[in-house]
């Protein structure tokens, strides 16, 4: 048994150490993989100031994975394709560059994430589930039958877009980049635990009415942490879509939106690096199983169902001896 | 853009509608008498069709194949309740969304493992092929219309069976207060059992009748499975009269949206952008209607609970 700080050490120097020694070892499979699950991480992280702060179940947080997504396939597209993105009132064209699209990225989920929050929050449990999954179909579906940006088929990137002063092409640079927001990004989120922002949406999280009693706004502080939330899964869907230079409706889909929560309940719920612990051994299963056999899923709902029934810490309950969240 | 195009339009998203208000009985039932969000209700739709097209293509009959979807349906609703949901009454949403979510995943693999990838058919028996002329010179198909019928006799069952027999007041009594009727002497274990394996066999009826006129196939129950939740949500969780006419609006509008918003964007704008603009909003109508619903009332329409 080891502590959780331990845990965390042990986690990130794994998941920065094992793509330096592909890189060394000339593997780069291995740092796509590693790249893989430090933006499925990221995701999942994001979905957790939701989640597992806010105690907000969001069975819809695709929307902003793929919002990400398609601002960096809409960007780009016109950039390569050498087409503006719109004349009137005024030009804009696309951009290849990386910071540029993030931007476009967060601030674009961040507004849906305000819009779909400001309807949704009106309802709480079972419904507040089901809305979200909802709005998640309805932008898959838009996304399917728009046919400007590849509808159905999705969207090719031929060339993986640029960061100044790096070689974005390269596998361990392109892997450095994210692997530096993933850690930017769990650092504000332990700051934001830690804040009295974050502490005041744990506690409405904990007891609704008494937080209203103290004179907060409950409904107020979970719109900023569905936004805050849906922006951090905007830039991990961005990357993503640079990751693969593709993008699809199914980053739209509600498996998408399943499998972020998974990521985090199998991580275990209620710890900052939880995600990145499920995200992880995530993308490990699904190469290891996929290799013996095409029926990952099955095994892995299994494993799911499991955890849920009989482990209900995760990985870090189960590491770190104390199952509570 | 004639009369009786409209005509049959309505009559198809009516006939949506009641194989939507199959799943969707069963959701709010389930959810309304053990508090259970349950996600796999797609994947017992699918296991109902999937039965059905292996009854029907080993003994060559329909009736058989609808049989067959119901108790298979029923059956593997019963073995999951057992080993899986019966656990899952006391824990909170997340838990119970994480671990239907994960029955999703096995259901499915599990099926693709038995039958393989390829679509499977399930063909409309003879009696029950070709179209009825109905009044005003209306050429319907036959089977659309048995549909109909099929969901306005489960409907109306359904109602009987809750407010006029025993089973259905303990059903009722069960939404109310579990611990009395538990202290009343009713058996609580095994009327969940049995709700969860009546909607369970609602969804396989569904999935059998809908499956005659769509493809058999992997992952069919999720995007109908969604639809009931938008139904329900709507309607009012908990509440059977809800679920009916939530079904019948999202079937309504999902249908007429799908054919007259492209119509209605021609007289506005060119054709091209038009049925690109109208199909897309078009996918998008029956999620604009929820949200309407939900400013308007946020428990729906027939919902009293939160």
């Amino acid at each position: 048994m080891i502590s959780e700080k331990a845990l965390n050490a042990i986690l990130m120097s794994l998941l920065f150490c094992v793509p330096l020694w592909a890189w060394v070892s000339d593997e780069p499979f291995t740092i796509t993989l590693a790249t893989r699950a430090v933006i499925f991480a990221l995701a999942a992280v994001g979905l957790n100031v939701a989640l597992g702060l806010g105690g907000l179940v969001s069975l819809g947080h695709a929307v902003f994975f793929g919002i990400g997504g398609y601002a960096m396939g809409i960007l780009a597209f016109h950039a390569q394709t050498y087409s503006p993105l719109m004349e009137w009132p005024f030009t804009i064209s696309g951009t290849k560059l990386m910071p540029v699209i993030w931007l476009m990225a967060i601030l674009f989920s961040g507004a849906a994430a305000f819009i779909i929050g400001l309807l949704s929050l009106r309802t709480t449990g079972v419904y507040f589930i089901m809305i979200t999954l909802a709005f998640g179909q309805m932008f898959f579906f838009f996304a399917i039958s728009w046919p400007a940006y590849g509808g159905e088929d999705g969207l090719s990137i031929y060339i993986r877009n640029s960061f100044p002063g790096m070689n974005t092409l390269d596998p361990i640079q392109f892997f450095g980049i994210c692997f530096a927001i993933l850690s930017l990004v769990l650092w504000l989120n332990v700051r934001l635990v830690k804040s009295p922002f974050g502490l005041a949406l744990n506690a409405a999280r904990q007891s609704s009415e008494r937080v209203e009693a103290v004179g907060l706004d409950p409904f107020r502080l979970r719109l900023i942490a569905l936004v805050i939330s849906g922006m951090i899964c905007g830039l991990a869907g961005a990357l993503f879509a640079d990751l693969n230079r593709f993008v699809s409706p199914t980053m739209f889909s509600w498996q998408m939106s399943g499998e972020l929560i998974v990521f985090i309940v199998l991580g275990g719920l209620g710890r900052t690096f939880g995600p990145v612990a499920g995200a992880t051994l995530f993308v490990v299963l699904e190469h290891a199983l996929g290799g013996i056999g095409e029926y990952f899923l099955f095994f892995l709902g299994l494993l799911l169902l499991v955890v849920v029934l009989f482990a209900r810490g995760g990985l870090y309950g189960i590491i770190t001896g104390r199952a509570d969240r | 853009m004639t009369l009786i195009l409209i005509a049959e339009q309505i009559l198809n998203g009516i006939q949506f509608g009641f194989m939507l208000f199959l799943m969707a009985a069963g959701l709010t039932l389930i959810f309304g008498v053990m508090g259970l969000i349950n996600l796999a209700h797609g994947s017992l739709y699918m296991v109902g069709a999937f039965a059905a097209a292996a009854a029907a293509a080993a003994t060559g009959s329909f009736l058989v194949a609808v049989a067959a979807a119901i108790a298979a349906a029923a059956m593997a609703g019963v073995i999951v309740e057992l080993a899986v949901i019966r656990r899952l009454y006391v824990r909170d949403h997340l838990e119970q969304v994480l671990a239907t979510f994960a029955l999703i995943l096995i259901f499915s693999e599990g099926t693709r493992w038995i039958f393989g990838s390829f679509p499977l058919f399930l063909d409309i028996p003879s009696y029950l092929s070709g179209p009825v002329s109905l009044p005003g010179g209306i050429q319907y198909p036959l089977y659309r219309l048995v549909l109909i019928l099929v969901g306005l006799l489960v409907a109306v069952g359904l109602w009987l069976f809750i407010s006029r027999t025993r089973i259905g007041i303990q059903i009722r009594a069960g939404e109310n207060d579990r611990e009395m009727i538990a202290a009343l002497g009713v058996d609580i274990g095994s009327l969940y059992t049995f709700v969860f394996a009546l909607g369970a066999a609602l969804a396989g009826l569904a999935g059998a009748l809908v499956g005659a006129i769509q493809s058999v196939q992997i992952g069919m129950g999720e995007p109908i499975l969604i639809l009931a939740f938008v139904v329900i949500v709507i309607g009012g969780i908990g509440s059977i009269r809800g679920a009916l006419i939530g079904s019948l609006l999202v079937g309504l509008t999902d249908t007429l949206g799908g054919i007259f918003l492209p119509e209605l964007f021609k007289l506005l704008v060119a054709p091209d952008v038009a049925t690109s603009t109208g199909s897309a909003l078009a996918s998008m109508s029956i999620y604009v209607l929820m949200a309407g619903v939900l400013i308007w009332r946020p428990t729906g329409l027939f919902g009293a609970r939160a």
